[in-house]
């Protein structure tokens, strides 16, 4: 892999509400490589968004409180000035979020907010950063673009919104893409071709690239490695194929259960997990899954750190006190966790 | 409360027969002037049998749920028909309708705006029992039942939807519609909003009360993953037209229309070995505007088969084995032989023109007036 971008090591998020602290992350690590992309997975409240938003310094305000660091190249994130944040949003880590129409101005012309974004960070005319403003939105594929960098964003449509503000987040090149969710408002066919657009990307090498996604279709289709989080914690990370081939926690077995698969026979009935996610304020004691287990036993009320527990995959980390063996013949019966069932052999 | 009688001779619950919807769409400040028509349901026939599931999938502007509407009668169509057990309520006013409503009810996608933030559940829950008539105090006893029939906690009673995470307030939604004991319930996307694990909790369910109730389900969705689980039959939609229309399974397997493909072949594989392997066809472009749809073929725009013959002539329904229908002169996965022997579909739109992909012309038109005659061919049981 090329040259390492980002290292976020133990990660803490809170916020002080009134009802309480509400610890949104909880010990997140991880590093991206250039031309690598990094899927965070992880349902509404598992603090996947709130992970890469901090990044970025916007979850900042009088209530919230940090811990950990985030080093980009040799600067610090967490405890950056906001001048300093100024010089790297946009320039360093650019945003893609689900949302294009909140998230663009819709008093403004796509292309101008495009300049004003170049123009914001280097010393070049309108003329000239309209031109590369153009170039970008032509490289995302809209068509037509010297005209369309005259309209307003409630011209576009949803996809043509998103490929606007991937325009956006490419104009000043920056090594680290984070994209929050951004096929999730999307129909299905113009997901498919975001893909092919932050595929391309990856493949041209310039960025690393964080994906944050609920959809582990779309994570399989994209993603190197994997963080699947829940209750703010990372409960596994390792490569895409030690995720989908060799899941050693609960939780992924029950997220890859719960995926409808188009190549396979439905199952009669869905397999589901029990319960509702963890309330925040109050999580409950030890493992945050605990609750919704079927694989619950007492020591489960200790929180399991994470860690490699696979002498074969020292990248592979989780957070589960079940022995691997145990593991493995357990989630066979769980489900149709895509092992026998898909022919791959496991080491 | 569903003593009305079953539907005469067996026939369908619920038909939709050349149904159209267009909405105006009108220009000026002192003069309206209307300037055209969006095209949001345009000669869509359907038909639901009595305890099966009817799945429509979509993207973005379809007409799907529009559909869903004025099949429920939510809206009142254009032009076409809408017969629930064989009364044409196509027409029908507001008054005329209540009795019917009882039968028909509705699950939207959004939980939060379909739920009245100010009510207590057991209000939400109960109103439509007070509405038909229930006492108080049998109406109260009847929530309790059905809350705890959907997964939720019957003493959460007085507590606000707000109070409720997303999958149990679309439960919520799901007591509000059985309260009446409904023989119809119309889904329009009603898990697309939630998180994968809760999803599946709703289907279950969905699932569990079709069969304790013997009720029959529209499923609206905008993508082919969820609606499988719950479907005897699916319809395709692109552009306020019904491009496909199949019995479940074999859609999956054997999509013939172009459009089905791309839909499928469009989600991706939570398997990256498989997914790697796979040859992925993506369709460029995005849907035309429904104000003024392409002529000939309303996909191909976007159809990577697509020829002279797609731009010209409006490809009409035909029915391949099994009752699968399709409208598409260049059918996918199917061979010769079946291409040969495929029939017209009385579920073609009117507009459609006669050219079957066989090569073969259609049967002349039937005279105006048998137009609304009872077809016999698909959408009939498949067991």
């Amino acid at each position: 892999m090329g040259e390492r971008l980002l290292e976020v090591e133990d990660l803490q998020v809170s916020f002080v509400t009134e009802e309480g602290v509400l610890r949104a992350v909880d010990g997140v690590s991880f590093t991206l490589d250039r031309g690598e992309v990094v899927a965070i997975v992880g349902e509404s409240g598992s603090g996947k968004s709130v992970t890469v938003m901090t990044l970025m310094g916007l979850t900042r305000g009088p209530n919230s409180r940090f811990g950990g660091t985030a080093r980009l190249g040799d600067r610090e994130l967490i405890g950056a000035s906001e001048q300093e944040l100024q010089r790297i949003r946009g320039k360093e880590i650019a945003m893609i979020f689900q949302d294009p129409i909140s998230s663009l101005s819709p008093v403004h012309r796509v292309g101008d907010q495009i300049v004003e974004q170049i123009r914001a960070h280097e010393d070049i005319s309108k003329a000239a950063a309209l031109d590369r403003a153009v170039e970008l939105m032509r490289r995302v594929g809209i068509p037509h673009a010297e005209q369309r960098a005259r309209a307003f964003p409630h011209e576009f449509s949803g996809g043509m919104r998103q490929r606007a503000m991937i325009a956006m987040a490419l104009s000043l090149s920056p090594s680290v893409l984070i994209a929050d969710e951004p096929t999730t408002a999307l129909d299905v066919t113009i997901q498919a071709q975001i893909l092919e657009e932050i595929k391309e990307l990856r493949a041209h090498g310039d960025a690393g690239v964080i994906f944050v996604t609920h959809d582990l279709g779309v994570v399989a289709d994209i993603a190197d490695r994997v963080l699947v989080m829940y209750g703010g914690r990372v409960v596994e990370q390792g490569t895409l194929d030690e995720i989908f081939y060799d899941p050693q926690h609960p939780y992924t077995w029950g997220l890859l259960g719960s995926v409808t698969r188009m190549d396979r026979e439905p199952p009669r009935r869905l397999p589901a997990i029990p319960g509702q996610p963890p309330s925040l304020l109050s999580p409950p004691e030890g493992c945050h899954f605990r609750p919704r287990c079927p694989h619950a036993f007492d020591r489960c009320i200790e929180v399991p750190p994470l860690e490699a527990r696979l002498p074969e995959a020292p990248g592979h980390l989780d957070r589960c006190w079940l022995e691997v063996a145990d593991k493995r013949a357990r989630r066979e019966v769980a489900g149709r966790i895509g092992l026998a069932a898909a022919g791959t052999v496991i080491a | 409360m569903s003593d009305a009688a079953p539907s005469p001779n067996g026939g369908p619950l619920l038909e939709a027969e050349h149904l159209k919807l267009y909405f105006p769409v009108r220009k000026g400040v002192l003069v309206d002037r209307t300037i055209g028509h969006v095209h949001a349901v345009d000669d869509v026939t359907v038909r639901l049998q009595e305890g099966q599931t009817l799945g429509i999938v979509g993207e973005s502007g379809c007409g799907k749920s529009t559909l869903a509407r004025c099949l429920a009668r939510l809206l009142e169509p254009t032009e076409g028909a809408v017969r629930f057990r064989g009364q044409d309520i196509t027409h029908w006013g507001r008054r005329r309708l209540a009795p019917i409503r009882t039968e028909i009810q509705l699950v939207f996608q959004d939980p939060i705006s379909s739920l009245n933030p100010r009510k207590r559940v057991g209000q939400i829950v109960g109103t439509p029992l007070r509405l038909h008539g229930m006492d108080r105090r049998a109406a109260e006893r009847r929530v309790r039942e059905l809350l705890e029939r959907v997964g939720l906690n019957p003493e959460h009673v007085n507590r606000f939807p707000h109070e409720f995470s997303g999958g149990q307030r679309q439960r919520i939604g799901i007591a509000r519609a059985l309260a009446v004991d409904p023989r119809l319930i119309v889904l329009d996307e009603p898990v697309s909003a939630l998180d994968v694990s809760i999803q599946a909790q709703v289907i279950n369910l969905l699932d569990d009360l079709q069969d304790d109730f013997g009720l029959s389900y529209v499923f609206i969705a905008h993508d082919l993953s969820v609606v499988r689980h719950v479907s005897d039959w699916i319809g395709v939609m692109y552009l306020g037209k019904l491009v496909e229309l199949s019995p479940a399974k074999e859609l999956y397997v054997k999509p013939i229309h172009p459009y089905t493909e791309a839909l499928l072949a469009a989600i991706p594989i939570p398997d990256p070995s498989e997914n790697r392997a796979r040859e992925r066809i993506v369709v460029g472009g995005e849907p035309p505007n429904p104000i003024a749809p392409p002529s000939g073929c309303r996909f191909h725009t976007r159809c990577p088969r697509a020829t002279d013959v797609c731009r010209q002539v409006e490809p009409p329904l035909v029915e391949y084995a099994g009752g699968h229908v399709a409208a598409c002169h260049h059918p996918m996965s199917v061979d010769e032989q079946e291409v040969a022997s495929v029939t017209y579909s009385p579920l073609s739109p009117l507009s459609a023109g006669r050219l079957m992909p066989n090569g073969k012309e259609a049967p002349a038109e039937r005279a105006p007036g048998d137009a609304g005659a009872r077809p016999a061919a698909s959408g009939e049981p498949s067991r």
